[in-house]
């Protein structure tokens, strides 16, 4: 897997194979067509989802794709209705903590598993790398237990503690790690340096890519997070956002203006920042593939 | 595990020893080095220990218990298990997973294969696909099961509307039971093949462009230069995407079914996965739960060792 360094990771561009003759060129017309309609069948749910959510109640099913009439109606009742600035702000609030602590506490794990030299080093990450076979919806009873004897359930520290924990992102940085010249170090340690100063001042500042592009990830992912932030809260001033609208079908019904509304609400961060980052995410993504 | 557990006891003996009155000096490189490790890999491996590791056993030791209410727990050896294979409702959701996993998987990996071999052939306007593919899976499953019931619904959504206009039958999507599980299928894979997308290009990209003009060369055509190259050195992409999109198929629906059909019509597209959840949590039976949730596990294991075997492991090492 490639990961975008800063000295240049080794990926191979994809060019252009060289095409010749009018069949070739029929040949490239008909995939750009095909890539058109693919593109335009999986985008159509999402601006569906998207003008529907601005339709009058009366319009909202009445199968046009461009609204006759736009309101902000929809808009103005879910936003005042229920506690939506709570449950976005909740949702923000953990992920966000969540992203920060869990880049911090992985760096500083794939730091020793990568640079430092001690016994049972590979040991202990054939243990880390192990736990990810396990995904996280076989143990949500397990998990709900052990947060519930430690007396944490239905507070900011359930949402937050247990969704920090995840191999994925040590065992990245770890690979990343290895990739950093041994020089760079060693300088540093001729200096004086102490393995916290290394880390903090050379080892991080060096990952800023991959890091960028995992909080990205995790941020997503953990704002996206759904069956944990259900079982283990039950105040309503923790409902985080997916929790919140997905309470929004039983409560409203066949409301679809509504529910739509509060649907579009809860994306629209989220689009902004793939805007935003398309690069990082998309990196992160083929980075949490292969090798 | 072993070796985590010495790793920390050794760490509070550093410790006291760097906390001599003769200071850290008297602790060697090598001694300060493994302080270090010790300190950096603390949180990480206690929060792994703690949320992670010890769920999974405690998830099988709970399988032997029967657990009513707060905090109540009987042993009844392998009764969990016993009720587990006499109870007709989980081999149902079993089977409904099994249909989702048969049917998804295969779906999945040829749609998101296709279209990453698609997206290599550098089309104008190359980036635009891709956002586009992509987008739906920024989606979250709520989002995605709220707007897919909205389109799917009998009277109202779109899919029946432009059904009724393409001169085909109206079909209750989500209300019939031979229907619903196929509408979960094509929504999930409308979800994931972007993602999956993604990961074939990258390993697409792995793939040495000269092995293509050689090919060319020779007279190879697309698809012979696709079963001949693309194919076997894309294995250990493959078998990650097979691997995971199983994984994700068994566990990682639950969002969706909740949402989009509540694991109806007359449990249709109750997964074992929403089984477990309504056993635990619905009907607060966390020791029967977690004795599904071990054999579901141990399911898993047999099918990730299926397919290395089939797969033989991706061939990471060998003929590259």
């Amino acid at each position: 897997m490639s990961i975008d360094t800063p000295a240049g990771g080794t990926t191979t561009a994809a060019r252009p194979t060289p095409l010749r003759g009018p069949g070739r060129r029929r040949a490239r017309a008909g995939l750009t067509v095909l890539a058109i309609v693919l593109s335009v069948l999986s985008v159509f749910p999402v601006l569906w989802l998207i003008t529907s959510a601005i339709k009058p109640r009366e319009a909202v099913t009445d199968g046009k794709l461009l609204p006759e009439d736009v309101t902000w109606e929809n808009f103005r009742y879910v936003l005042t209705e229920v506690a939506f600035d709570r449950w976005l702000w909740n949702s923000f609030f953990t992920a966000a903590i969540i992203t920060i602590l869990a880049l911090f506490f992985h760096s500083m794990a794939a730091y020793a598993l990568a640079r430092l030299r001690f016994p049972g080093r590979d040991g202990i990450f054939v243990v880390i790398f192990s736990t990810l076979l396990i995904t996280p919806p076989v143990i949500l009873i397990p998990l709900f237990i052990v947060v519930r004897e430690m007396g944490m359930l239905d507070s900011y520290a359930a949402l937050i503690i247990p969704p920090l924990f995840n191999a994925f992102g040590i065992f990245l940085l770890r690979q990343f790690y290895l990739g950093i010249p041994r020089e760079l170090e060693e300088a540093a340690i001729a200096d004086g340096a102490g393995y916290w100063r290394i880390y903090w001042s050379i080892i991080l500042p060096l990952s800023r890519p991959i890091l960028a592009a995992l909080s990205v990830f995790f941020f997503l992912a953990n704002w996206n997070a759904f069956a944990w932030p259900l079982v283990a809260t039950s105040s309503e001033n923790l409902t985080v956002t997916q929790v919140g609208i997905a309470s929004f079908t039983t409560q409203y019904g066949s409301n679809w203006n509504y529910i739509l509304a509060a649907a579009v609400v809860a994306v629209i961060p989220m689009l902004m920042l793939f805007l935003f980052f398309q690069r990082q995410m998309v990196e992160s993504i083929k980075t949490s593939g292969l090798k | 595990m072993t070796s985590i557990a010495a790793q920390q006891e050794r760490a509070p003996g550093a410790v006291k020893r760097a906390a001599a009155p003769a200071g850290r000096r008297k602790l060697g490189r090598k001694g300060r080095e493994r302080l270090a490790a010790a300190l950096f890999l603390l949180p990480d491996t206690l929060g792994l220990g703690l949320f992670v590791v010890l769920p999974m056993l405690l998830s099988f030791v709970l399988s032997f218990f029967q657990v009513s209410g707060f905090g109540s727990y009987e042993w009844i050896g392998v009764g969990n298990y016993e009720r587990m294979f006499n109870d007709p409702y989980f081999w149902s959701s079993m089977w409904v997973t099994a249909k989702y996993v048969v049917i998804l998987v295969p779906t999945l990996f040829v749609v998101s294969l296709s279209l990453g071999v698609l997206m290599k052939q550098m089309l104008p306007g190359m980036a635009v696909y891709r956002t586009a593919l992509f987008l739906p899976h920024m989606l979250s499953l709520v989002v995605v099961g709220l707007l897919w019931k909205f389109m799917l619904d009998d009277q109202t959504g779109v899919v029946n509307k432009a059904a009724g206009e393409a001169g085909l039958g109206a079909r209750s999507w989500l209300g019939d039971p031979g229907l619903a599980l196929y509408a979960v299928i094509a929504v999930t894979v409308w979800y994931y093949m972007g993602y999956y997308m993604i990961i074939f290009l990258a390993g697409l990209n792995e793939i040495p462009r000269e092995l293509y003009e050689a090919a060319k060369i020779d007279g190879a055509g697309p698809w012979t230069s696709f079963r001949q190259i693309t194919w076997p050195l894309l294995k250990p992409t493959s078998f990650f995407v097979l691997i995971v999109s199983t994984v994700a198929a068994i566990t990682g629906t639950f969002d969706l079914i909740f949402v989009l059909t509540d694991g109806g019509p007359a449990n249709g597209t109750a997964v074992a996965m929403f089984y477990i959840y309504q056993q635990a949590f619905v009907f607060g039976e966390y020791g029967y739960a977690a004795a599904l949730g071990s054999f579901l596990v141990l399911v898993m294991v047999a099918l990730s060792w299926l397919i290395f075997k089939a797969t033989k492991g991706g061939r990471f090492d060998d003929e590259h």
